[in-house]
C-alpha cells in the first residue's frame, strides 16, 4: 500500500515537491528515533564498551579485550543460572501456551455459556503488576495465612511445600503462568476470530468433525500467533527477575543471588560493584535471547510457508 | 483439507463482526456444559488469588493469622486497613501513588504519542532510510529490555539522571511493540486515497494527521495506550535500580520494600498494609481494562490478524 502511494506521488508531483514529500516521513518518525537512539541504542553501545574494560586495583579502568567474555564463559554461576531459566522455559512456556490455546479454542467454539465473562475473568491477572502477583502468591504459598497452610491443615501433613529446592521453579512457573495465560489466550482468540466463516462451512460440508476442524483448520490458522507468543515468552523467561527476586525474602536458602542471569547481573552491579562484568553478562544474555528468538521465528515462518 | 494452511486462511480473511457469530447453525450451536465446566476451572485458577486478596484486605494483622485464608475473619477492618495504608509513615503510599500516576501519564502518554506518530509515518510515507528504521525497530523488539537496564543505569548515573523521575520516564517513552501495532493498524485504517484527497485540497501533512488520521487510528491508539499504561504501572526492575530515594518510588517498588520489612533484623511486619496496598494498586488498572475493553479487544485483533 505504501509502495503504490509513493509511486503515485512520484508520477504526479513536480520533482522539488516530491523530494520534500519524501522527507516528510522523517518528521513523523524522527522524534521516536531520537528517543530510541538515546535510551536504547546508546546504552547498548555503552554496555559493549564497558564489557571490554576491567576496573583493577592498580591502574583503574583498563582495556582488557575479551577477557570478561572468557571469564563469563567459565563462570559456573552464570551457566547454572542459564540452565535454570532454560529448564524453566522448556517446561513452563509449553504448559502456559497449551492452556491458553485450550481456553481460546473453548471461547471460539461458541459452545460456552457466558463466554464474555470467561474471557475477561481469565484475562484479569494480566492487569496485576508482576510485583503484586509475586506478593499475593508468596502469601498464598506461605504456611501462615495462605492457601498452602489451609490445604496442608485440611489434609493433615506437609503435602505442599512450595519453597524447597525441588519445587521452587514450579512455584515460580505457576506465578508466571497465572500472570500471562489470559493474555496469550486473547492473542490466540483474536487470531481464531479472523478465520473466515466460509472455511468452517466448507469443512462441515466435507464432513469434518469438531476435532478435525480444530487440528486441521484452527491450530494452523493461529500458527503465526503461536510463534509470536512463543518468542515473547522466551524473552520473558530469559529475563526472569521480579518473581524470584521477591520470593527470595521468603525462601532465602533456595533462591541464591545468581538464581537467574538477570538476578546475577543485578547483584553483580548493585551488591558487588562489578559493573563491567555485569554488562558482559547482560550482553551475552541479550545475544542468546535474540538468537533463540530469531531461530523460533525462522522455524515458525518456514513451517507456515510449506 | 490438507491444503488449508495458515497463510491462505489469512489471505482471504474477512473479519467476522458482532459478538458471537451466527455461524455453525447446525448441531454445533448447542451449548456444552462440559466445556463450560472446564472453563470454570480456568476462571477459578485466575480469580482465586484475587478473591483471597480482597478477603484478606478486610482482616487486621492478628486476624490474618488466626482465620482461614479462604474466608472472612472476625472483624471487618477493610476501611481501617485502607486508612492505615494511606497514612503510614506520613502518607508515603499516597506519594508513591502520585509518582506512579505521573510516570504513567508522562511515560505511557509520551510512548503512545511517539509510537502513533512514528507508526503512521512508517505506514503512510516513503522516505530515505525507511528500511533501516524498520530493521532497527524490529531488532529492538528482540533485545531483552532488562538486559539493557544495568547499562542504562550506568549511563544515566554518568549523566546525573539517576534518582530523578527522568530515569523512569525516558526509558518508558519507547514502545517498539506500540509502533509496530500502529504501523499495522494505520496501513489498514487510513486509506491512502483519503490522504491524497487532503493533499489535493491543500492540507499540510501534519494538519491531515491531526484532523483526519488521528480519528481513524483511535482504536489502535487506545490499545497501545492501554498496554503502555500497564507496562509503566507494573514497572519494577527499572525503578528498583534507578531510584534510591523512597520519595520517587512508584507503588511497585514501595510495596516490595514494605514486604521486605517483614523479614530480617528488627523486622516490623505490616502484612495487612502490604495486602491492602496491593489491592489499591490493582484497582485502577483493572477499572481501566474493564472500561476500555471494547476498544482494546478490537485493536488487539487488528494487530494479530496481520501477523
Amino acid at each position: 500500500m505504501t509502495m503504490t502511494s509513493a509511486l503515485r506521488g512520484a508520477r504526479s508531483g513536480i520533482p522539488r515537491k516530491r523530494a520534500r514529500r519524501q522527507w516528510t516521513g522523517w518528521a513523523f518518525v524522527g522524534p521516536f528515533m531520537i528517543v530510541f537512539v538515546a535510551v536504547l541504542v546508546a546504552p547498548l553501545l555503552y554496555a559493549i564498551y564497558l564489557s571490554f574494560f576491567q576496573n583493577q586495583l592498580v591502574g583503574g579502568n583498563a582495556f582488557v579485550g575479551l577477557k570478561n567474555y572468557a571469564q563469563v564463559f567459565q563462570d559456573p554461576k552464570f551457566w547454572d543460572s542459564l540452565g535454570r531459566v532454560a529448564l524453566f522455559l522448556v517446561v513452563q512456556v509449553p504448559i502456559m501456551l497449551t492452556l491458553a490455546l485450550i481456553a481460546a479454542l473453548a471461547l471460539d467454539s461458541a459452545r460456552l455459556h457466558g463466554s464474555g465473562f470467561f474471557r475477561i475473568a481469565i484475562f484479569l491477572p494480566y492487569a496485576v503488576p508482576g510485583v503484586v502477583a509475586a506478593l499475593i502468591w508468596g502469601f498464598l504459598y506461605g504456611d501462615q495465612f495462605g492457601l498452602t497452610g489451609a490445604i496442608n491443615g485440611l489434609l493433615g501433613g506437609h503435602f505442599i511445600q512450595p519453597f524447597t529446592s525441588q519445587t521452587i521453579l514450579a512455584s515460580i512457573g505457576n506465578i508466571v503462568t497465572w500472570e500471562f495465560m489470559g493474555y496469550n489466550m486473547l492473542i490466540f482468540y483474536a487470531a481464531l476470530r479472523a478465520v473466515p466463516n466460509s472455511i468452517y462451512e466448507a469443512a462441515e460440508i466435507d464432513g469434518a468433525g469438531a476435532f478435525r476442524t480444530v487440528f486441521s483448520i484452527k491450530i494452523p490458522a493461529v500458527r503465526s500467533a503461536i510463534v509470536i507468543a512463543t518468542i515473547f515468552s522466551i524473552i520473558g523467561s530469559f529475563q526472569l527477575f521480579n518473581e524470584p527476586n521477591l520470593l527470595q525474602a521468603l525462601a532465602p536458602n533456595v533462591i541464591s543471588s545468581s538464581f537467574t542471569p538477570n538476578m546475577y547481573a543485578y547483584n553483580l552491579s548493585f551488591a558487588g560493584q562489578q559493573f563491567n562484568y555485569a554488562a558482559t553478562v547482560a550482553i551475552i544474555m541479550g545475544v542468546i535471547t535474540a538468537v533463540i528468538a530469531y531461530i523460533v521465528q525462522l522455524r515458525g515462518s518456514r513451517q507456515e510457508n510449506r | 483439507m490438507a491444503a488449508i494452511t495458515g497463510s491462505n486462511i489469512q489471505a482471504q480473511r474477512t473479519p467476522r463482526r458482532g459478538l458471537l457469530p451466527a455461524r455453525r447453525r447446525t448441531s454445533r450451536q448447542r451449548k456444552s456444559i462440559v466445556l463450560t465446566l472446564i472453563m470454570a476451572l480456568f476462571v477459578i485458577y485466575s480469580v482465586v488469588p484475587l478473591v483471597w486478596l480482597i478477603i484478606s484486605a478486610t482482616k487486621d494483622q492478628p486476624s490474618l493469622f488466626s482465620s482461614s485464608g479462604l474466608w472472612f475473619g472476625d472483624g471487618f477492618s477493610l476501611f481501617q486497613n485502607i486508612a492505615d495504608t494511606l497514612t503510614y509513615r506520613n502518607g508515603i503510599f499516597v506519594q508513591w501513588f502520585g509518582n506512579t500516576l505521573m510516570y504513567v501519564v508522562v511515560g505511557a502518554g509520551g510512548a503512545t504519542f511517539l509510537a502513533t506518530v512514528a507508526g503512521y509515518g512508517l505506514a503512510k510515507f516513503n522516505f530515505p532510510g525507511k528500511r533501516a528504521v524498520f530493521a532497527v525497530i524490529l531488532g529492538a523488539v528482540a533485545v531483552p529490555g532488562t538486559a539493557l537496564a544495568v547499562p542504562t543505569f550506568l549511563m544515566f548515573s554518568q549523566l546525573g539522571l539517576t534518582n530523578t523521575p527522568w530515569a523512569i520516564i525516558l526509558p518508558s517513552l519507547i514502545s517498539p511493540l506500540g509502533i509496530y501495532l500502529i504501523w499495522v493498524y494505520a496501513a489498514e485504517a487510513v486509506p491512502t486515497e483519503l490522504l491524497e484527497a487532503a493533499r489535493v485540497d491543500g492540507s499540510g501533512e501534519f494538519r491531515t494527521f491531526f484532523t483526519i488520521s488521528l480519528r481513524l487510528l483511535a482504536p489502535g491508539i487506545v490499545t497501545v495506550l492501554l498496554f503502555a499504561i500497564v507496562a509503566t504501572w507494573n514497572n519494577y526492575f527499572l525503578p528498583l535500580i534507578m531510584l534510591s530515594e523512597p520519595t520517587w518510588y512508584p507503588l511497585t517498588v514501595g510495596l516490595s520494600q514494605w514486604s521486605a520489612q517483614a523479614s530480617g533484623v528488627g523486622a516490623q511486619p505490616i502484612y495487612n498494609l502490604v495486602i491492602t496496598g496491593s489491592l489499591l494498586t490493582i484497582i485502577p488498572i483493572v477499572i481501566a481494562f474493564l472500561v476500555l475493553q471494547r476498544y482494546w479487544q478490537s485493536g488487539l485483533s487488528a494487530g494479530s490478524v496481520k501477523q
